[in-house]
């Protein structure tokens, strides 16, 4: 076995393989049978039902939370990605070579520091005797505070498009790295503007980077429970809020693991789906 | 021209909050809001004589050396098979290692959180914490050891191995060295990553918190809010300390690699 390149190879990756096995794939499993199960005050009982996913259907409220974290997901991704696209653009076209690290280790700092402290700041900001609200007050902008960006779903949109911004420059930086420069002399050598060079070379071959970027994003969105708690106030919970109260607080794990799934599942279905139009413009254009 | 702008003022909007915190931690109010009222370094004092913060950064500290260690660990198996062997599923094994890195972290949160209570039926503890931040730190070590373990030449090895070095002794004596700035640069991560996480410890932690989810717990309090200022104020300054220190590793590494450092590790 350990005398192929083959088993040599499988043996060397078989600690974190069997590592992310018994630690992701086996949990995994275990969330899915749970969420079949039900909760009978202490104990679980195993019977098989489908009356969690019947809960979840028939009251509103959990549809509702969904709803809303998938919108806010979404315009997350659409905000973060719109916005990150040309700050990965400026430092891979425009910055020297020997400065690009520099300004990707400036853009990711940020993204290292205290979690908790970052959101927990942006309520500083954005709150009635905030940054933003005395700053406009002061320059005679606003006369009273502005009260619709704390406590609803733009604050819980403005905080997560912060927390995300390196996760959607890199995917595109790299992406942009990987094109070939004498590609876009070519197109215009051949006599299209700048404009047009950038919408029919340029962007499609950064495609990729796009699509890993809008994932990478809009999948641990739906995962988050800080930023709605601290910023959402009552109108802007999202799921996630209801999995940790099922969890923690009603101590009802098998429903807690059957709108973990519906989430997951959900959210899944909604990158699976964009990646596949994705493909099918690209094939289009080509 | 206009994209520099553009682009300076995204990176002010990144580092606005982050900038926010020296001012609160040294601002002689109680009140997180302006205007500021005078300086004092009470807040950093009143740190020193709170006990629970001491054991949660205790906590912190164990839980992030252990996790930096052991995902270190991993990640090198991960990197070197990656970069040195080709073997039957690669692909899918690969992208299933680093799967973590775009899971939701409540879901890997809560379905350790049925394992370790509900089926194995064991307490939690700092340990159920160390497991879990080793499954999502090991994706970002790999990210990080596969810029050192990339362009690294397989003869060499070889060489070792036929001038009569045994296999682990030519990876001891050869590569090792060569990829040891990715290693430190890797345990710094995966120590920066552990120390700050939130949503996993908040499920995963026993009845001694960490310290996230003590901050957690103090955000409630408005009295409290200012030790938490300073309290981030100091975390930021080890981070980014913590963090140049792995960049320029990092950088170092590939360059022993002979890699063209295509920026940012991710």
């Amino acid at each position: 076995m350990t005398s192929t390149e083959g088993g040599r190879g499988l043996l060397m990756v078989s600690p974190p393989l069997i590592y992310a096995l018994a630690l992701l794939a086996v949990p995994l499993g275990a969330i899915l049978l749970f969420s079949f199960w039900t909760q009978d005050f202490m104990a679980v009982d195993t019977t098989f039902t489908l009356n969690n996913y019947r809960e979840i259907a028939e009251k509103p409220i959990y549809w509702a939370l969904l709803k809303r974290s998938l919108f806010v997901a979404g315009c997350v991704t659409v905000v973060t990605v719109i916005l990150a696209f040309p700050v990965a653009y400026f430092v891979s076209f425009h910055v020297r070579a020997d400065r690009k690290s520099l300004w990707l280790f400036l853009i990711t700092i940020p993204f290292w520091t205290s979690y908790l402290i970052r959101v927990f700041l942006w309520k500083v900001i954005l709150g009635y005797n905030g940054v933003v609200n005395t700053g406009l007050i002061n320059i005679g902008l606003i006369e009273e505070p502005l009260t619709f960006i704390l406590y609803n779903v733009n604050a819980v949109i403005i905080t997560l498009a912060h927390a995300f911004a390196p996760f959607a420059i890199l995917p595109i930086f790299v992406a942009l790295e990987k094109i070939d420069r004498s590609l876009l002399e070519a197109a215009q050598d051949l006599g299209e503007s700048r404009a047009m060079t950038f919408f029919r070379v340029t962007l499609p071959l950064a495609m990729p980077g796009v699509v890993a970027a809008v994932l990478i994003v809009f999948i641990p969105t739906i995962g988050d429970y800080v930023t709605p708690e601290l910023m959402g106030g009552a109108g802007g919970k999202l799921i996630a809020n209801m999995i940790q109260t099922q969890f923690l607080a009603l101590n009802n794990a098998p429903l807690g693991a059957a709108l973990a799934i519906v989430a997951m599942v959900s959210v899944s279905a909604i990158s699976l789906a964009f990646v596949l139009l994705n493909r099918r413009w690209l094939k289009g254009r080509s | 021209m206009s994209l520099r702008v553009y682009t300076i003022i995204y990176l002010i909007f990144l580092y606005a909050p982050i900038a926010l915190l020296p001012i609160f931690a040294f601002n002689d109010a109680t009140i997180i809001a302006f205007p500021l009222s005078g300086g004092t370094t009470k807040w950093f004092a009143e740190m020193w004589t709170t006990k629970a913060l001491h054991t949660a950064v205790q906590n912190s500290l164990f839980i992030a050396v252990m996790t930096s260690l052991l995902s270190t660990l991993l990640g090198i198996c991960a990197a070197r098979a990656g970069a040195m062997y080709r073997f039957p599923m690669k692909a899918g094994i690969m992208g299933f290692i680093m799967l973590p890195l775009v899971l939701p972290e409540i879901i890997v949160a809560v379905s350790l959180l049925i394992v370790v209570v509900q089926i194995l039926d064991l307490g939690l503890s700092n340990w159920t914490i160390i497991a879990a931040h080793v499954l999502i730190c090991t994706p970002f070590s790999i990210a990080i050891l596969n810029g050192a373990f990339q362009n690294l030449d397989p003869s060499m090895e070889e060489a070792a191995m036929d001038l009569g070095e045994s296999r682990f002794s030519a990876f001891r004596l050869v590569t090792l060295p060569l990829v040891m700035p990715g290693i430190i640069a890797s345990m710094l991560i995966a120590f920066t990553i552990s120390l700050d996480e939130f949503i996993i410890a908040f499920f995963l932690s026993g009845s001694s918190p960490t310290m996230p989810v003590y901050i957690w717990g103090l955000l409630r309090f408005p009295q409290s809010l200012p030790v938490v200022m300073a309290l981030g104020t100091i975390l930021v300054a080890l981070s980014i300390i913590l963090l140049s220190i792995a960049e320029i590793l990092r950088r170092r590494g590939m360059a022993r690699a002979g890699v063209t450092d295509k920026g940012g590790f991710l």
